[in-house]
């Protein structure tokens, strides 16, 4: 059962000071730099939000403390779970021993339409499953014909991108040297890429390595599906929507009404082609900020291709993006996004009087990504609900920075917290809610508390555009009002009058 | 059956360990040992002097060939040489590709579990060069080699590497009870060798076991690809390999934990050799030649 509290600086403050407690010295003060309450600020309010704090007073993206069970993951994970696998009709290669290949086998719910195994690969699993001679001896001839049976066995698939497991960087393998090979025997793409477990201090040097790796091994190597494309008016790139449970389909719908033909999207759902075709579009949208700014950027520095953020969560945020996207159009596009917005109100009004009574008021706890942490906020507001807390596994400075717009001052914010530190912060606070991972959700539910993970959609989803919020408001309602909550109590407890029943 | 007894050769690279080691294992037999020598380098040619052969079929070449390690036999690496020494090299990669390193781990665990080391008296390890990796260290961690011989020389680098491979030996020698047998100088001719290598040997709290006098001998034998034990069993030069034989056999339990020294030591000690200048004296001289060719 919640417990009903107040939320606010004094109480999160001793809080903190309390969860700390139990640490040593050494890591006590190292710990106490990821853990903040947010502050007051002169900065502007948000337009959209209407919100504005200071959450960049702590640090981020610095090493995880051995032996405290941080939730991160690594630089491999970065690349080959989050930005490279989803790309279909490409196969990926798990580059050394079998199991990290294993346990990265179709992990994250990216959505796609193809036929696996013919043209579409994302939820095969390959890997050049490394044996002691190959560490002796070098995996490089293995990896040559690993790629050769796969252009065998595959004919259809595009290109091979090679993501290098740890052992790949111990043992200093040419993995270059045979990716250019294979390019000239066969025609195709082949991109390497160095993201190997131990770079970094989470999976987000992985996201940058793999953006780096488009650069260098698809743009740089030619025009490729681009050439000869006749680029449109109304061209963008969706970047960073990975399509879990179908968020990018969901997005997909609202551009297009919106009259903005999308090129690419990167790279839920994604072709080779459709990467090398977006140095062609007009415009960038950006939705995961933290793993795919860094292709932006270079896409604005070399081709001039603008870019935007947006954030397609919650009635709120879907209308201020479709606003601000349509304000790089002409006239036609501006009041096609105004349509838009007017077509779904009556949907938006009837989610809203439906889940609001039931949701109004409830408190929510939210421990993600890089991204999600706070761009889901106001998808919550929308719905009435309080975020008590949120943090992220692997954000920047920046994104706290950004976190300000979404979050009141006086909210919990932990970085890269550890499991003892999370569970402490749920048990004193007791939300309504917790999204997080799977990791966390048994223990979080095995404290009587709601839960739903917000990596996977806890196998639901989509949640991005319109549709997307029904079933959020939905999934959150279903999470929080289950009747087995009423039965969270010890029946001795129970009032005595049921009891004698 | 006496108890096992394992012992190493480290050294620098080209300072010759395997003609020393290959000798004195040679001579060590006449004293009723039963030997396995087991080469540790990618090279392969820690045992060609008493195979009288190029190098052997490999542990790691022949695993890979056969799939994986332990598809493969005892038999199939363990080759029988001069005098009925068993020989196994671990073989590895091909310079610049893999991790040979890894590859020694591999090999000597193979070894172990297969009963390569049942009925010998001696393991002998020849180690590559430096002790670069983990993987190279792997003789002288617990269980192996209880007492390793650095051979060295007179030449500045030699001591320095012998002062690196005493810091190895260092490392493991509280956890896992590998010792320092003593210096092997073999000889090269330069200045007051037989006193530098002695006051390197007291430095390490060690002792200069012996010292191989230079002799051509040597290279004749082993352009025939065997020790001057076959070639020529009566000479001075296989004299030499007896007596340290006899001194390394005579030194069991004897090994100590190594002290190794700074740099600035080991240049000092150089310095008062007078192998190395003083950094004012190199200074002078640098400034005289200056002025020499400015002049």
């Amino acid at each position: 059962m919640a417990k009903d509290h107040t939320s606010g600086p004094d109480e999160y403050e001793s809080l903190i000071e309390e969860v700390l407690e139990a640490y040593p010295a050494k890591a006590k003060k190292r710990r106490a730099k990821h853990l903040t309450v947010s502050k007051a600020t002169d900065e502007e309010p948000d337009p959209t939000t209407g919100i504005a704090s200071k959450c960049d007073t702590q640090k981020s993206n610095i090493k995880s403390i051995p032996g405290v069970m941080t939730i991160r993951g690594c630089a491999y994970a970065g690349s080959k779970g989050v930005v490279w696998g989803p790309v279909k009709d490409m196969v990926h290669i798990s580059h050394g021993p079998v199991g990290c290949g294993q346990y990265s086998w179709s992990q994250r719910r990216n959505y796609y339409i193809g036929k696996t195994g013919v043209d579409s690969f994302v939820t095969m699993q390959f890997t050049t499953d490394f044996q002691e001679k190959d560490i002796v001896f070098g995996g490089d001839k293995k990896l040559g014909s690993t790629i050769d049976e796969i252009n065998e066995l595959f004919p259809l698939a595009n290109g091979v991108t090679i993501q290098s497991e740890c052992p790949i960087g111990l043992i200093g393998d040419d993995i270059e040297a045979v990716a250019r090979e294979k390019n000239k025997e066969t025609g195709k793409t082949m991109v390497p890429v160095r993201c190997e477990g131990f770079r970094g201090v989470s999976q987000s040097l992985g996201h940058h390595i793999a953006n780096d790796a488009v650069r260098d091994w698809v743009f740089e190597k030619g025009e490729g599906a681009g050439a000869g494309y006749e680029a449109g008016p109304y061209d963008v790139n969706v970047i960073g929507d990975y399509n879990i449970g179908g968020d990018a389909w969901a997005s997909r719908i609202l551009l297009e009404e919106m009259g903005l033909n999308v090129v690419g999207n990167w790279s839920g759902d994604a072709t080779l082609a459709e990467i090398e075709r977006a140095p062609k579009a007009r415009l960038n949208l950006i939705h995961c900020y933290r793993s795919m700014n860094y292709i932006c950027r270079y896409m604005e520095e070399k081709y001039g291709i603008g870019w935007m953020e947006y954030n397609f969560f919650g009635p709120t945020q879907i209308a201020a993006s479709l606003r601000a996207i349509a304000k790089n159009f002409d006239e036609t596009i501006q009041e096609n996004a105004e349509k838009v917005i007017a077509k779904y109100q009556p949907m938006v009004d009837a989610v809203k009087a439906k889940y609001m009574p039931r949701l109004e008021g409830k408190s929510v706890m939210l421990y993600v990504g890089g991204l999600r942490p706070r761009h889901v906020v106001t998808a919550y507001d929308d719905l009435g609900m309080v975020i008590a807390g949120t943090g992220y596994e692997f954000a920047h400075n920046d994104d706290y920075k950004r976190t300000g717009h979404y979050v009141k001052e006086g909210t919990l914010i932990y970085d890269d917290v550890t499991g003892y530190e999370l569970e402490k912060f749920i048990e004193k606070i007791r939300p309504d809610l917790v999204g997080s991972g799977i990791k966390e959700k048994y223990p979080v539910q095995k404290m009587g508390i709601p839960f739903r993970q917000m990596h996977s959609w806890d196998y639901s989803g989509p949640y991005h555009g319109y549709d997307g919020f029904a079933i959020f408001a939905r999934d959150m309602d279903l999470a929080i009002n289950s009747p087995v909550w009423n039965m969270y109590d010890a029946p001795w407890e129970k009032p005595a009058a049921i009891a004698a029943e | 059956m006496s108890e096992l007894r394992q012992i190493a050769f480290y050294g620098k690279g080209g300072i010759g360990k395997s003609t020393t080691s290959q000798n004195t294992l040679a001579a060590l037999v006449e004293l009723g040992q039963k030997i396995l020598i087991v080469g540790c380098d990618p090279k392969a040619d820690s045992t060609r002097l008493i195979l009288n052969s190029k190098a052997q079929d490999t542990v790691l070449h022949m695993a890979a060939e056969m799939g994986s390690v332990e598809d493969l036999e005892l038999e199939d690496v363990l080759k029988v040489g001069y005098q009925d020494i068993k020989c196994v090299e671990s073989g590895g990669p091909e310079p610049g590709v893999g991790c040979a390193g890894r590859g020694v781990i591999t090999a000597i665990n193979f070894l172990e579990e297969n009963g390569a080391y049942d009925d010998v008296d001696y393991v002998s390890y020849d180690v590559l060069g430096d002790v670069v990796c983990g993987g190279f260290a792997m003789p002288i961690r617990e269980n192996k080699a209880q007492e390793i011989y650095i051979v060295m020389s007179g030449e500045m680098m030699a001591l320095y590497a012998a002062n690196n491979i005493a810091k190895g030996i260092l490392k493991y020698a509280n956890s896992g009870g590998v010792r320092l047998g003593g210096l092997i100088c073999n000889e090269r001719q330069t200045d007051k060798e037989l006193e530098l290598a002695t006051a390197m040997a007291e430095k390490l709290g060690s002792q200069l076991i012996h010292f191989v006098p230079r002799d051509n001998i040597v290279q004749h034998a082993e352009l025939r690809r065997q020790t001057v034990l076959q070639y020529a069993p009566e000479s001075a030069q296989a004299n030499e390999y007896r007596e340290l034989a006899k001194k390394i056999h005579a030194n069991s339990g004897k090994g100590v934990i190594p002290t190794p020294i700074t740099m600035e030591e080991l240049e000092e000690m150089l310095m008062e050799f007078g192998i190395m200048q003083s950094e004012e004296e190199r200074e002078a001289l640098i400034a005289a030649s200056d002025a020499e060719m400015a002049g």
